[in-house]
């Protein structure tokens, strides 16, 4: 469905994606990962051809954009990151505007139109102008904005940016609904959870480049922390404590020190742990809580990048 | 109190002050204004080379005296003086190719000497204006008495004697303001509606442009961008409404001062329509050019102002173009503000029929054609 092939664009000294490849079949989920400034947005806007790359080529079902009225335009449905929507008119009125763009009138658009906003659940809002509407239902009624002309692929550009967690969930399900229907969609976020709970296989960007591409459970497994212990320290004990001892500890892949607690990456949680805790009880460091949990995305994209998602 | 104000002043003045290119207009644009309007009214050393008023002169008489006369008006610099019959000299009049003409009477100078020297009855010179340029009229009047009492009275001192009934003026002036037909009089709300319609179109005109930049702010322009359409389909949409609501608001002026100052398209209804569909389509084209000219709104803005008050300035919407340098009103001509002005003026007051209006009218579009290609040519396309 969809193929990208080397795509590089810079905007003066500033690389904003270099070299970035990646697939996306038919009915197939794709999260595009990274943190601000990684090169997702503009990814996607070659993708969708609002940017003309320097180097690379897109393909739609096997064929380049060839130009701006390239019939292939109309596989691809795009969710701008800003709302692309006219305040001053009505829900109805904004999609009867979206819809002709694609040459959509008459009865088939109504339909469309009907289809789109019960899909979002707006049906009942539709004559409201956008104006009234909450940061979620704008954002609802920005994802059905890119469905009137029944496009195979969605870009999807971080589409719950702002809105709470009820719409945002509403989202979700709006996206699993298209995702039955044998939708891919291109996901950005830079949200962990909805990558994990969305996307059949994620491409992790950053500084422009795609720095792994695969599934979740590729994912995790290429990363040598599996699981993550949070060991809270008694309050004050941490002095002199550093990072590098700790990281000495057999068993220890990353560790990560805030205040008194110490978050540290191991593979084996049951093997590791209790040599973990053994040394920090011989050197003087009592600790008042203990927990561990399975390594995420967040915890991926540490192991790979050396800093957090949201930096 | 004071912490908070000042933190915000100093937001205002840091935001203001990081756009450079509007920092540069927001000076650039009064100086030139100023220097623009100071030195056509005369600042500094004065401009002594204002346009003359183009004067035409029928000499019915062609006596030595009246010859006298002419050539008295010839030799006055602040005229451009042409003989021609009366008839050409009130088509031309009234078509606005010559601001006035003088109409010399037959024994003209046997009647004026009879009246200077003994009192009798005076003769008539006829003084055609175009009576949108009073003030060149009421010079005119002034320069014509002056050129006949020079002459009087040179004749005077070469041995006539004294006049009977003291200086008078030996002649009457008999002014005739043309317009659509005799008996029709001159309605200056024809003129000012014309003048301010066109300022205001020039504004809605900035206004598109200004628009456009800043719809490339917001994700509508990315989910246009992304549907199958071309360049000129998303300009060309932006530049016919904004032309639709530009013609429309100009038949609205026309209609108001229709009803309530009896403003009258005296001439061809065909061309007022043309004009106004040339000139709105033209604004249109204007709009967009502006929107390729700067990178953010906000320098655009000083910019575009800079721009449409050159046009309207220039085109004579806010002062006479007979007080610009000569060489300033040789240009006036390129520029489709006074193409617009011109041709409402000639449909409306003046009476005329298309044809006096067709070439400002393909003027207009060939400069919306030549607007609107450039404009296609240098907006940038890719989204932000």
């Amino acid at each position: 469905m969809l193929e990208v092939i080397g795509l590089r664009k810079s905007y003066n000294d500033l690389v904003a994606v270099d070299g970035v490849s990646l697939r996306a079949g038919k009915g197939e989920t794709i999260g595009l990962l990274g943190p601000n400034g990684a090169g997702k947005t503009t990814t996607v806007s070659i993708i969708a051809g609002l940017v003309h790359p320097d180097a690379g080529e897109v393909r739609i079902n096997g064929r380049t954009l060839a130009s701006d009225t390239d019939p292939a335009k109309r596989d691809i449905g795009l969710v701008p990151q800003d709302l692309g929507l006219y305040d001053e008119m009505s829900a109805r009125e904004n999609l009867h505007l979206f819809g002709a763009l694609y040459g959509l009138d008459g009865a088939h658009l109504k339909r469309t139109m009907d289809e789109a906003l019960d899909l979002v659940g707006l049906k009942e809002r539709a004559k409201d102008k956008v104006l009234h509407f909450s940061g979620g239902m704008k954002r609802r009624l920005n994802l059905a904005a890119a469905l009137l002309h029944d496009p195979q692929l969605l870009l999807l550009d971080e589409p719950t940016v702002g809105v709470d967690p009820q719409s945002r969930n509403a989202i979700f399900d709006n996206l699993e609904a298209l995702k039955k229907r044998g939708k891919t969609l291109l996901y950005t976020t830079h949200y962990m959870e909805e990558a994990e709970r969305l996307c059949d296989r994620l491409v992790i960007m950053d500084h422009g480049k795609v720095i792994a591409d695969d599934t979740l459970q590729g994912l995790y497994r290429m990363v040598p922390v599996a699981n993550l212990l949070t060991i809270e320290l008694e309050v004050g004990r941490m002095n002199g404590l550093r990072a590098e001892e700790v990281q000495s500890i057999p068993g220890v892949a990353s560790v990560e020190l805030r205040g008194d607690t110490l978050r540290i990456g191991v593979r084996d949680l049951a093997a590791d742990s209790a040599g973990i805790l053994t040394w920090l009880a011989a050197r003087g460091y009592p600790f008042q809580h203990l927990a561990s949990e399975r390594a995420s995305l967040e915890t991926v994209f540490l192991n790979l990048t050396g800093r957090r998602l949201r930096d | 109190m004071l912490i908070p104000f000042l933190a915000l002043m100093r937001k205002d003045l840091r935001l203001f002050l990081s756009d450079r290119r509007a920092v540069l207009m927001s000076v650039v644009a009064p100086i030139a204004i100023a220097s623009f309007f100071g030195y056509i009214f005369g600042g500094g050393a004065g401009n002594a080379d204002n346009s003359p008023i183009s004067v035409l002169v029928s000499d019915q008489d062609g006596s030595a005296f009246s010859r006298e006369i002419v050539n008295r008006l010839k030799a006055e610099t602040s005229l451009d003086v042409k003989a021609a019959t009366p008839e050409a000299a009130r088509d031309a009049v009234r078509q606005g190719k010559a601001t006035a003409a003088i109409l010399v009477p037959k024994n003209f100078s046997v009647d004026a000497g009879r009246a200077f020297l003994f009192g009798g009855a005076k003769p008539e010179i006829g003084m055609l204006f175009d009576p949108s340029h009073t003030i060149e009229m009421r010079m005119l009047q002034g320069i014509m008495a002056g050129a006949v009492m020079e002459t009087a009275g040179k004749q005077m001192m070469s041995g006539s004697g004294a006049p009977k009934g003291g200086l008078t003026l030996p002649f009457r002036v008999s002014p005739e303001g043309i317009t659509s037909g005799r008996g029709v009089h001159y309605n200056g709300y024809a003129h000012s509606f014309g003048g301010m319609g066109i300022q205001f179109l020039l504004m809605v005109g900035v206004d598109v442009g200004i628009a456009m930049l800043l719809l490339r702010e917001r994700g509508v322009w990315k989910r246009m961008r992304a549907a199958p359409l071309s360049r000129t389909v998303l300009l060309g949409s932006r530049a016919a409404s904004s032309a639709v609501t530009s013609m429309g608001t100009l038949i609205i002026l026309f209609a108001f001062a229709r009803v309530v100052f009896g403003v009258r398209i005296q001439g061809s209804m065909v061309g007022f329509l043309g004009v106004c569909a040339a000139f709105s389509l033209m604004t249109a084209a204007f709009g967009l050019l502006i929107a390729t000219l700067g990178k953010t709104a906000e320098a655009t803005r000083g910019i575009a102002i800079l721009a449409t008050l050159l046009m309207v300035m220039l085109g004579g919407a806010w002062v006479p173009t007979f007080i610009f340098p000569r060489w300033l009103k040789a240009i006036t001509v390129v520029f489709p503000t006074r193409w617009a002005m011109d041709g409402l003026d000639a449909v409306t007051w003046r009476g005329l029929g298309f044809s006096a209006v067709a070439l400002p009218i393909a003027l207009l579009f060939g400069c919306a054609l030549v607007f609107g290609i450039l404009a296609v040519a240098r907006f940038r396309w890719e989204a932000d």
